[in-house]
């Protein structure tokens, strides 16, 4: 593939094929859905963070006005306590059903116990505070370093650590560890002339989705279950509902509506099943919202967690010795993404020897879900800030520090794989050659920092099907939800190959009947591969097309040839016809046109990026203000230029956040005393700077237009970026995030 | 059950009649009496501003306005917005420019955009900044929409 290809519809920046609906409020999302004769569910909510369930009376609740059903964890069929594998690993069978509906034990405030349908929403909510839930309360553990401990309560009876292969003994809250050898450790640290450890300890965030998880189920007497909801994919919903009800797939059909943000965090089931359960028991639709609370204390934050950290370089700049310990909170039940983050940890650049270990933790905290590059967070504010360090103590530029280090193809990450064609150089060289990098620096308590990521994409199943009008134009069916324009971004790959506009594609986003398995809108994977499936279906649709022509033209199908939007023959005749003409003659050359493709692609390519942040200190509050904030990426190719740059700039800010402010904040009792939009502080446009978003363009060898996935990289870089840019304004390292003024006062001394 | 009021109130220049409960919000009466579900649920206290709709020209969160508060005042709310045949300008520069991903907190800003413009039609982006701090958007970083605003100031 050449590095520079002219292309007419690839890189220009059409309207959104969803705009209109979404900009006039008639798009139909999760809570919209309206059908006949609805009733309406509320989830009854531990308010204990770790209890032995006594007893579930609800008498009073069913004798309450309008209440026409109430389901608990003895409608969910007996799960057995074994794994289940969901497309996205294997899951543990009990541990899926008890989050759902809580069994024998409520494992944080907000673990689901029952759930009710009336009639309105109001009769739902006061019948729940009428189900009386006998607990015997038992002792929470909050953090990961006190689950450690031997004498720590102790969450699951039956969970033993599972460590390199062996399964341990005795009942702990290690659910397991996991490690990647590269190289020679002590060898690599003997060569260092500097050698920097440090300990980071992040806070427990949230995706922040606007709209909070929904769901409309309806059981047919035929057993047909429907479920309308807001997904980030619709087939893995299907996958879950079946598991955890027992029922058939063939007889379920999830329909996914419109999508108000997700981040990782609308992958997980949970008030599905149970508007499912409330369906099945009141024979008629049942729709569950929950409210932001239930949001916040009931769905998958992502994990705190405490970090290790050790470098070590030579006085050259040669980084010779890496090592880490990650310990990440899980929640309630095992499987935080400890993995990923050790995947991501020294990804960026290429050291001989490397050492990481991964622990997996469970707490009293609702069970972690993913959260963009989920874990690559956590891990490079760690790395990034020491490699600062070692930049400081070398008296190297922390930009050339890492252009001397930084991974390139041929080079290995210490977790296996072998670098194909990646970007993080360019990245780099984008970062240094920026305005902003020149720009002055150095008034007092201002600062600048840089920092790096890494996310590695990934590939997974994607079906498209395209369906080719009489009139040049194509409806193009597929199965990813579209949760941030990627309607647009598939839809244009299609056209590039038809040589149509890409108004003259009409994508729409199908239910689990209507279209090939498509996993996940996550990894960063939609444009990439749902993408790569509708070049594919395009170019099937070409190739039938090529029929067509032949029979129209009475010469064999060899000879057509299909160029720049025409057909032609290059058998001597002078024959030419547009796609779109011929189009108007499919009917009488055979009947319609149907393309399709099914893909699971492997060649995702990483995708690195570089961010430049000033910031001001405030040294009488400890609040820190962005001034600046520059972001270069390496998007492979992209599709759509200004998806892109939101992608990135959403990024940026979800990291801001994180950096910050954002962090669930517990009492004693293990309740989070902050679990409203109010007190869990998420960056507001008054808060922020624009946010400059620079493309590099790298083509991935592994996609024909040479896509890399973007969307989850951009969230990586900034909390190191911001620790780095205090330490340059106030000559403080900030080891602890989120980096909040209370924080900083006291690392100022001042509390 | 408290007895339901009747409520006569102008949404979008339409006279509207409605019957609602004295606990029922204004957003709750919209969404789920009347089927108008431009305005969103995002947290139902204030904090999001996912649900703005204009209140006799005042820009509010109508999940804090009771159903039964808006008898004889007058509603706008996103659908009234377009024309049959053309989006308002607010619109059309939020697709010009990329102003959403996701779309559900859309409806809110391009409201509270449009009650910044009603007062001041030429704003700073400090002032577009500060007026739209009550409306979360967690997909964007706020940039596009921000350009969004200052062009649609530009077009009127």
């Amino acid at each position: 593939m050449s590095e520079k290809k002219e292309y007419k519809v690839i890189g220009t920046r059409p309207i959104r094929h969803d705009g209109v609906d979404k900009v006039t409020g008639r798009a139909i999302y999760g809570a919209d859905f309206q059908i006949t004769g609805l009733l309406h569910g509320r989830v009854l909510r531990s308010p204990h963070a770790h209890a032995r369930i006594v007893s579930i009376d609800t008498s009073r609740a069913e004798a309450h006005p309008g209440v026409k059903g109430i389901v608990t964890a003895q409608d969910l069929p007996t799960a057995e306590d074994k794994m289940a594998d969901l497309g996205e690993g294997a899951v543990n069978l009990k541990y899926l059903c008890d989050n759902i509906l809580a069994s024998d034990k409520a494992l944080y405030k907000g673990h689901a116990i029952a759930a009710v349908a009336a009639t309105n929403p109001h009769i739902a909510e006061e019948a729940c505070e009428l189900i009386d839930v006998e607990y015997e309360v038992l002792p929470p553990v909050l953090e990961v370093r006190e689950a450690m401990e031997s004498d720590a309560p102790i969450l699951h009876e039956n969970l033993r650590t599972s460590s390199l292969g062996e399964t341990g003994d005795e009942p702990s809250n290690v659910a397991s560890h996991l490690q990647h050898k590269k190289g020679d450790l002590d060898k690599g640290f003997s060569e260092a002339d500097v050698v920097i450890e440090r300990d980071f300890v992040t806070g427990t965030v949230h995706q922040g989705y606007i709209e909070p998880h929904n769901a409309t189920a309806l059981y047919n007497p035929d057993g047909q279950l429907t479920v309308w909801c807001s997904t980030q994919g619709a087939f893995t919903v299907r996958e879950q509902l079946a598991e955890i009800l027992q029922y058939p797939i063939s007889k379920i059909k999830v329909v996914p509506l419109e999508i108000g943000g997700g981040f990782g965090g609308k992958i997980n089931v949970y008030v599905k099943p149970v508007a499912a359960l409330l369906a099945k028991k009141t024979g008629k639709p049942v729709k569950v919202l929950m409210n932001r609370a239930d949001v916040f204390e009931g769905t998958g934050p992502t994990p705190a967690s405490y970090i290790t950290i050790k470098m070590g370089a030579k006085n050259d700049g040669t980084i010779t010795a890496a090592q880490t310990s990650l310990v990440f909170e899980a929640g309630a039940y095992p499987g935080s993404p400890v993995g990923a983050g050790a995947m991501c940890v020294f990804a960026p650049y290429n050291i001989e020897n490397v050492l990481i270990d991964g622990y997996d933790v469970v707490v009293n905290k609702p069970k972690t879900a993913p959260y963009r590059a989920p874990g690559a967070t956590n891990a490079a504010f760690g790395t990034e800030t020491v490699i600062d360090e070692l930049a400081e103590k070398l008296n190297i530029d922390p930009l050339e520090l890492r252009l001397m280090n930084g991974a390139k193809e041929g080079d290995r990450r210490p977790d296996g794989p072998i670098y194909p064609r990646i970007g993080f150089i360019e990245t780099l060289e984008a970062a240094k050659t920026h305005p902003h990098y020149a720009s002055p620096n150095g008034k007092k308590y201002h600062g600048r920092g840089i920092a790096s990521g890494f996310w590695f994409n990934i590939g997974l199943e994607s079906s498209v099907t395209i369906n080719v009008n009489p009139d040049g134009t194509i409806n193009l069916v597929e199965g990813s939800t579209d949760i941030g324009g990627t309607r647009a971004s598939i839809a244009m790959q299609a056209a590039e190959v038809l040589g149509i506009p890409a108004e003259s594609v009409n994508p729409t986003v199908v239910d689990t009947n209507s279209i090939g398995y498509t996993a996940v809108t996550g990894g960063s994977r939609t444009t990439y591969a749902t993408g790569y499936a509708a070049y594919e279906a395009a170019q099937d649709v070409v190739e039938q097309m090529k029929g067509r022509a032949a029979k129209l033209w009475d010469v064999d199908e060899a000879n057509v040839q299909f160029v720049d939007g025409e057909f032609s023959s290059i058998n001597g005749k002078e024959e030419q016809i547009s796609f779109r003409d011929l189009t108007a003659r499919l009917g009488e050359t055979g009947g319609p046109v149907v393309g399709r493709a099914t893909m699971n692609p492997a060649g995702a390519g990483g995708a690195f990026a570089t961010h430049v942040v000033d910031v001001e200190v405030d040294v009488e509050t400890g609040k820190v203000e962005i001034l600046r904030y520059t972001a270069t990426q390496d998007a492979g190719k992209a599709i759509h230029p200004s998806y892109v740059e939101g992608q990135i700039q959403g990024g940026v800010v979800q990291g801001i956040g994180w950096a910050l402010n954002e962090e669930y904040i517990y009492n004693a009792e293990g309740a989070m005393t902050n679990a409203s939009f109010l007190d869990y502080r998420m960056p507001t446009c008054l808060d922020l700077p624009m946010i400059d978003a620079v493309i590099v363009e790298v083509p991935n060898p592994g996609h024909p237009y040479g896509v890399r996935g973007v969307g989850e990289v951009p969230i990586v870089p900034p909390p190191a970026a911001i620790a780095n840019a205090i330490y340059d304004a106030i000559g403080i390292r900030m080891t602890e995030l989120p980096m909040s003024p209370d924080r900083l006062l006291k690392a100022m001394g001042k509390i | 059950m408290a007895r339901k009021s009747h409520v006569q109130t102008t949404i979008n220049g339409e006279t509207v009649e409605f019957l609602c409960e004295p606990r029922q919000s204004l957003l709750e009466v919209l969404r789920d009496e009347l089927h108008l579900t431009g305005a969103k649920e995002g947290c139902n206290n204030g904090n999001c501003g996912a649900c703005s709709v204009i209140l006799d020209g005042r820009l509010v969160n109508s999940c804090l306005v009771l159903g039964a508060e808006i008898d004889g005042k007058s509603v706008e709310t996103i659908e009234g917005l377009a024309e049959p045949d053309k989006l308002h300008p607010i619109q059309d520069a939020f697709l010009e420019n990329a102003a959403l991903q996701c779309g559900i907190c859309t409806p809110g800003f391009i409201m509270s955009a449009k009650a910044l413009l009603d007062k001041n039609p030429n704003p700073t982006e400090h002032e577009v900044r500060y007026w739209l701090a009550g409306n979360l958007c967690r997909c964007t970083g706020y940039d596009k929409i921000v350009r969004a605003v200052l062009d649609a100031a530009a077009a009127t």
